[in-house]
């Protein structure tokens, strides 16, 4: 027996006007695409390129992301007062940055003239127009997405059983691994997909702070804005792929993420 | 209840006739420093030659386009974007900037260039284009470090000290304190040339054509003036 809705009828007008609003254009997509040329399409080599570069660079940016982030996520959770809440807005503030500024703040910091980058240059350390900037760019805005998410995670968790955990003699980092991280694995996979679909999506970060060549900087979101002019059909058939990695993702993120509740 | 549909009333008004606001022109990114001075009074969108194509094939409400080289003009024609014939109003020529300086000892048009941070436009854009021509033409092999999509992108990567070497357009190099140049040889026989033209169902034709009417006449030393070659 299923209860009475809970919300007034009209929400299903705004309801279905989200629905046509978001499926509209995604369905055009996939529409045009080249469905017949798709394989030749994807096989050639600036499509490879692009390809191998984002996943390469996403792998890499998701290990820093969780290296860095769940224990980030773990301190912010369980801590409270003026510094915390000046960390937690420093950590989420990447996420509502237009990509563009935040690929300035990176040039700003590591470009050869920056703050740190001019150090780093003089020690013959240049990032700029390497892979690693294309890293560092997605780092720094898919990063958040898990600090964010696990944050809330953790802190609705609460934290009875690392206390009973630790009566019982577990040292904190034994507690950190035995019992808070296997806890709240749901919330790390399903951070972990958003940081990761975030990486896969940047853009205006990488174009600023890293430029774009094939093969070294020039990923599937790059290799689309330059192609498509020029090769609409082999940028059609890259923005496809890419929405399914994207589906598909956050598909498993909300599977994974309401397994928990 | 009057007072509100006055103000409905000028508002659709004011969307959908900016008459006063002067023709808007898509122009190629190397010529934001001087158009604006020409025609205060008109709107401009400047980008890269063949995103402004882009732009206006997906409806973008344009009524002048001026592109860097005759390709992309032919493009536009080609998709049915233009209204008349392009004209030929002025030209350009390749230069290397380098930082200020020359700190990565840029010597000219040659191996040098591969030893430091090079950057260019994207083969998909005039200057890429243009630029691969004369490297074939000197039998260059350039390694670039980064491929831009408009060539203001190529010269502020230079200014700002993050490239050592860029290619860009002459006009470009002249207008910023902040890069020494240096010629290539063969460049000036070898220009990218500007077209301008009217936009198939421009919101001002009129205003439209006296624009480009005005490029192709009056406007003529200013360009000269302002380092541009003739068309």
């Amino acid at each position: 027996m299923t209860g009475a809705a809970t919300f007034p009828r009209w929400a299903w007008v705004p309801f279905g006007l989200t629905l046509v609003l978001l499926a509209v254009p995604l369905t055009a997509l996939v529409v045009r695409a080249p469905w017949g040329r798709m394989g030749e399409l994807l096989l050639s080599d600036r499509a490879r390129d692009a390809l191998a570069l984002s996943l390469g660079t996403c792998a890499a940016t998701t290990v820093i992301v969780l290296v860095l982030g769940v224990p980030t996520a773990l301190v912010l959770a369980r801590s409270s007062g003026r510094w915390a809440a000046v960390a937690r807005t420093l950590v989420t503030v990447p996420m509502v940055l237009p990509p563009v500024v935040a690929g300035l703040a990176l040039l700003t910091a590591l470009g050869r003239r920056g703050l740190v980058g001019s150090t780093l240059s003089a020690l013959g350390i240049e990032i700029g127009f390497t892979t690693a900037a294309v890293v560092v760019a997605q780092t720094f805005v898919a990063l958040p997405f898990l600090v964010v998410s696990l944050e809330g995670a953790l802190r609705s968790a609460g934290t009875s059983y690392e206390r009973a955990a630790a009566r019982l003699g577990a040292s904190p980092s034994h507690v950190f691994r035995r019992v808070t991280v296997p806890l709240a694995l749901p919330a790390v996979a399903s951070g972990t997909a958003l940081a990761f679909a975030r990486a896969l999506g940047e853009f205006g970060a990488t174009l600023t702070f890293a430029g774009s060549l094939q093969g070294v900087t020039r990923t599937v979101p790059l290799e689309i804005y330059l192609l498509r002019e020029s090769d609409t059909e082999l940028a059609l058939a890259l923005a496809v792929v890419l929405l399914g990695v994207a589906a598909g993702i956050v598909f498993l993120a909300v599977r994974v993420g309401r397994r928990r509740a | 209840m009057p007072v509100l549909a006055a103000l409905t009333a000028s508002i659709v008004l004011a969307g959908c006739a900016p008459a006063d606001d002067g023709p808007l022109v898509f122009a190629a990114s190397s010529l934001a420093d001087v158009l604006p001075a020409f025609a205060p009074g008109a709107r401009y969108s400047f980008d890269g030659s063949a995103g402004l194509v882009d732009q206006l094939n997906s409806g973008a409400p344009a009524d002048v386009f001026a592109s860097a080289d005759r390709r992309t003009m032919d493009r536009a024609v080609a998709l049915g974007l233009i209204d008349g014939d392009p004209v030929g109003f002025a030209s350009n020529r390749l230069v290397i900037a380098v930082a200020d300086g020359n700190p990565a000892g840029i010597t000219g048009f040659d191996e040098s260039l591969n030893s430091g941070r090079l950057v260019m436009c994207a083969p998909e854009v005039p200057c890429g284009a243009l630029a691969d021509e004369l490297a074939t033409d000197a039998g260059l092999t350039l390694s670039p470090v980064s491929e831009e999509t408009k060539v203001t992108d190529v010269l502020g990567k230079v200014e700002s000290g993050e490239a050592d070497a860029g290619l860009v357009y002459a006009t470009d190099a002249a207008g910023s304190v902040a890069v020494d140049t240096l010629e290539i040889p063969g460049a000036a026989d070898a220009p990218n040339t500007y077209w301008v033209a009217v936009v198939r169902g421009a919101g001002q034709p009129d205003a439209a054509r006296v624009y480009v009417d005005s490029l192709t006449g009056q406007w003529q030393d200013d360009l000269a003036a302002a380092g541009f070659g003739p068309p």
